[in-house]
């Protein structure tokens, strides 16, 4: 009897293990793809879509397509333009969507809880229904730097950064997490006089690792890969991020391989990001239950 | 007292240069071939000459890639940030013109007499811009292909009938050399559909809407011409003459080269790439289907937008840079073809006994512009989802109908487009 259910646990793993392989499999063969096409030319790229051929390194393989990307576009500038403008909104979000949540849910002030429904009801709102609108506001905004005062923030990374700070997603990650953090903690530190702002640095934000990770890796996200809204904004090749580069490939003759060498380029961010904060964010989402 | 005067001529030197400097005026220009460097390489020849044949304007390109283009100088010019020269695609322009982009270009037009008329932007009697060449489409085969199958070889003076282009797709599909007859490029989705395939609804005598008036579509992408258009389209996917709206990219791109159609439907620009691959590469023009054979004009325009305020700097540039030498220059470095016979004498690819010569007698003897009216944008979209219908199997007539409908109700909408 128990060699039977020795069995069927042996068996009931092996089927898991499968099912998670084919899972993994379908999940990894989309990248395994984009990085053995980035090596092979056009004609042998799209001959081989056809076949397994198409995930295996074979044929006249070369780094050419890399060559021939990095002469089409200016790669590490849209890379960097992308790193400053994904980097500077992420840590901005962090800070002030947390220091929105906390507010939500720490402090006590009249209208909090109408001022939270409406901002977790702008997650329905699509950003294109705001675009224009936003793009009219922005472009005749003013600025003090170092010219003076000037209107318009068109062409600079500001207007691909501050209005993308704050979005209701972030702020309803951090309330939620708050709100399972044990009331006893904020009320003891109060009992001991600490400010709020006391304990929101030294008890709250050390206690909120997961949310961070989470919240970090959402907004890393939506920010590499934003494009409608840099097209619309951005008109010199100097701020330009990746994806609007990534339009740059599309020609008469499109060119399969230099768009499978750019992409792989640009996924290394993305990956190493995630991986960074994996642990962290399988925990958050554990905990809250919100899908990525 | 030497070291003193050469100090004082380069002190005057530089306040001259500086002056003359001040003194230029910068036009802004924004160009549509960011990521095409031969493109972009031709563009600034220009550039650098006209800033060097004159000290009145220094032009400055700012280049954006294509697929996004549009979609920026519509955002710019809800923003108020245009600039002084645009790029436009053709069939685009009537569009721009109408919504205030661009305003008419005041060029010599004795200039652009002897152009091609796809290369020609005119919209309400007045010319908004001006292209550098053109493109075509043709039905791409193989001498031994015809040769194999009995088939007459076709010219522009003797285009195949209708008939003989149906005899022509049994005879390869029967021969089982091939996985289909035809390729027509269903995969490229877009523009593709009306440039590429609205010439087989004009050559049945209908159109995407009625040209005397551009009030509406109804009879032209729906009478009895139109009808049996549909109907012929449908029977290319129904009867398997042709892969539909689920060919693959791939095929599209390598499927001729590979033996896997007996004709290609393909643009001009994807000529070389076969020639490179088969030696008997032939470029055969469209069917006629009994209103002529007919193709898509195509070309990339420049004009001067509307909030310029250095048009005649603008324009003047324009007309520099219609010079013979920089077109032939352009079509050498792009393939495309130069929008004048003069400049064609001059290229490798369209000169007398060129590779591609025969395009551009396609180009002017068959090439038809798509319908010149701020609508189009509109159409052109309701055409291609009929299209894709139909090829799907979907009604014809009660889908040309619908579409029809679609594009009159646009018309109404923008108040008649201004026509």
């Amino acid at each position: 009897m128990a060699s039977i259910n020795a069995d069927n646990r042996g068996l009931r793993l092996a089927v898991r293990y499968l099912v998670l392989t084919l899972i993994a499999i379908i999940f990894i063969f989309p990248l395994v793809f984009m990085v053995m096409s980035s090596l092979k030319p056009d004609l042998q790229l799209l001959r081989d879509t056809s076949s397994i051929r198409a995930f295996l390194p074979v044929g006249d393989i070369s780094f050419d397509n890399y060559a021939s990307a990095f002469d089409r576009v200016p790669v590490a500038k849209f890379m960097f333009n992308s790193l400053v403008v994904t980097g500077t909104t992420v840590i901005m979000s962090l800070l002030l969507c947390s220091l929105a949540a906390f507010s939500f849910v720490f402090l006590n002030w009249s209208g909090r809880n109408v001022a939270l429904s409406i901002i977790i009801a702008t997650l329905i709102i699509p950003f294109e229904t705001i675009a224009i609108p936003l793009l009219l506001f922005v472009s005749k905004l003013p600025w003090i730097g170092m010219e003076g005062l000037t209107f318009g923030w068109l062409d600079t990374y500001r207007v691909q950064i501050i209005p993308l700070i704050a979005d209701g997603l972030t702020i309803f990650l951090f309330v939620q997490y708050f709100r399972d953090l044990p009331r006893e903690l904020i009320e003891a530190s109060r009992v001991e006089g600490a400010s709020w702002w006391q304990i929101y640095t030294r008890v709250v934000m050390p206690l909120a690792g997961p949310v961070l990770a989470t919240a970090a890796i959402l907004k890393f996200l939506a920010m590499y890969n934003q494009y409608l809204w840099p097209l619309m904004v951005v008109q010199q090749e100097t701020y330009r991020p990746v994806m609007v580069g990534l339009q740059y490939f599309f020609q008469l003759n499109t060119a399969w391989g230099e768009i499978m060498a750019y992409l792989t380029i640009i996924t290394v961010p993305v990956l190493a990001f995630y991986l960074v904060l994996q642990r962290a964010f399988i925990a958050s989402i554990a905990s809250t239950g919100v899908k990525g | 007292m030497k070291l003193g005067k050469t100090l004082g001529a380069a002190f005057v030197a530089s306040v001259s240069w500086a002056c003359m400097a001040a003194a230029q005026t910068e036009l802004t220009m924004w160009y549509h071939g960011a990521g095409n460097e031969a493109e972009s390489a031709a563009l600034q020849l220009i550039i650098d000459d006209f800033n060097a044949s004159q000290s009145d304007y220094t032009v400055m390109v700012e280049s954006f890639p294509q697929e996004s283009y549009n979609d920026s100088v519509v955002a710019a010019a809800l923003a108020g940030n245009l600039p002084d020269i645009l790029d436009v695609d053709g069939p685009v322009m009537p569009n721009w013109a109408w919504a205030g982009y661009l305003q008419p270009l005041n060029i010599d037009e004795a200039v652009i007499e002897n152009f091609l008329d796809g290369p020609q932007g005119y919209w309400d009697g007045q010319l908004y811009s001006i292209g550098f060449w053109d493109a075509a489409v043709a039905m791409v085969s193989r001498q031994s292909t015809l040769d194999a199958l009995g088939l007459r070889t076709p010219d522009v003076d003797n285009p195949w009938t209708g008939e003989e282009f149906a005899a022509a797709l049994e005879a390869a599909k029967a021969s089982g050399n091939f996985e289909y007859a035809l390729d027509l490029g269903m995969p490229w989705t877009g523009e593709w559909y009306p440039y590429a395939f609205s010439p087989f609804l004009q050559s049945f005598g209908g159109d995407i809407v009625d040209r005397s008036t551009y009030a509406t579509a109804e009879g032209a992408l729906n009478g009895p011409e139109a009808l049996a258009f549909g109907n012929w389209w449908q029977s290319l996917f129904v009867d398997g003459y042709a892969p539909g709206t689920s060919q693959d990219p791939a095929d599209r791109d390598t499927g001729f080269i590979d033996g896997k159609y007996a004709f290609s439907w393909n643009g001009n620009w994807a000529a070389l790439g076969a020639l490179e691959a088969h030696d008997d590469v032939v470029f055969l023009p469209a069917p006629d289907f009994g209103a002529g054979s007919k193709i898509g004009a195509a070309s990339w325009q420049f004009g001067v937008s509307a909030t310029s305020e250095n048009a005649d700097g603008a324009s003047a540039f324009i007309e520099f840079a219609l010079q013979d030498k920089y077109l032939a220059n352009f079509s050498n470095v792009t393939g495309l073809i130069p929008a004048t016979s003069t400049a064609a004498a001059m290229t490798d690819n369209y000169a007398s006994g060129g590779a591609l010569e025969v395009f551009f007698g396609l180009s002017e003897g068959q090439a038809m512009v798509r319908p010149v009216t701020p609508g189009y944008v509109v159409s052109a979209k309701v055409f291609e989802k009929a299209l894709a219908d139909i090829a799907n199997g979907a009604d014809v007539a009660d889908t040309l109908d619908a579409a029809v409908d679609e594009i009159n109700a646009d018309i109404e909408r923008n108040g008649g487009y201004g026509h």
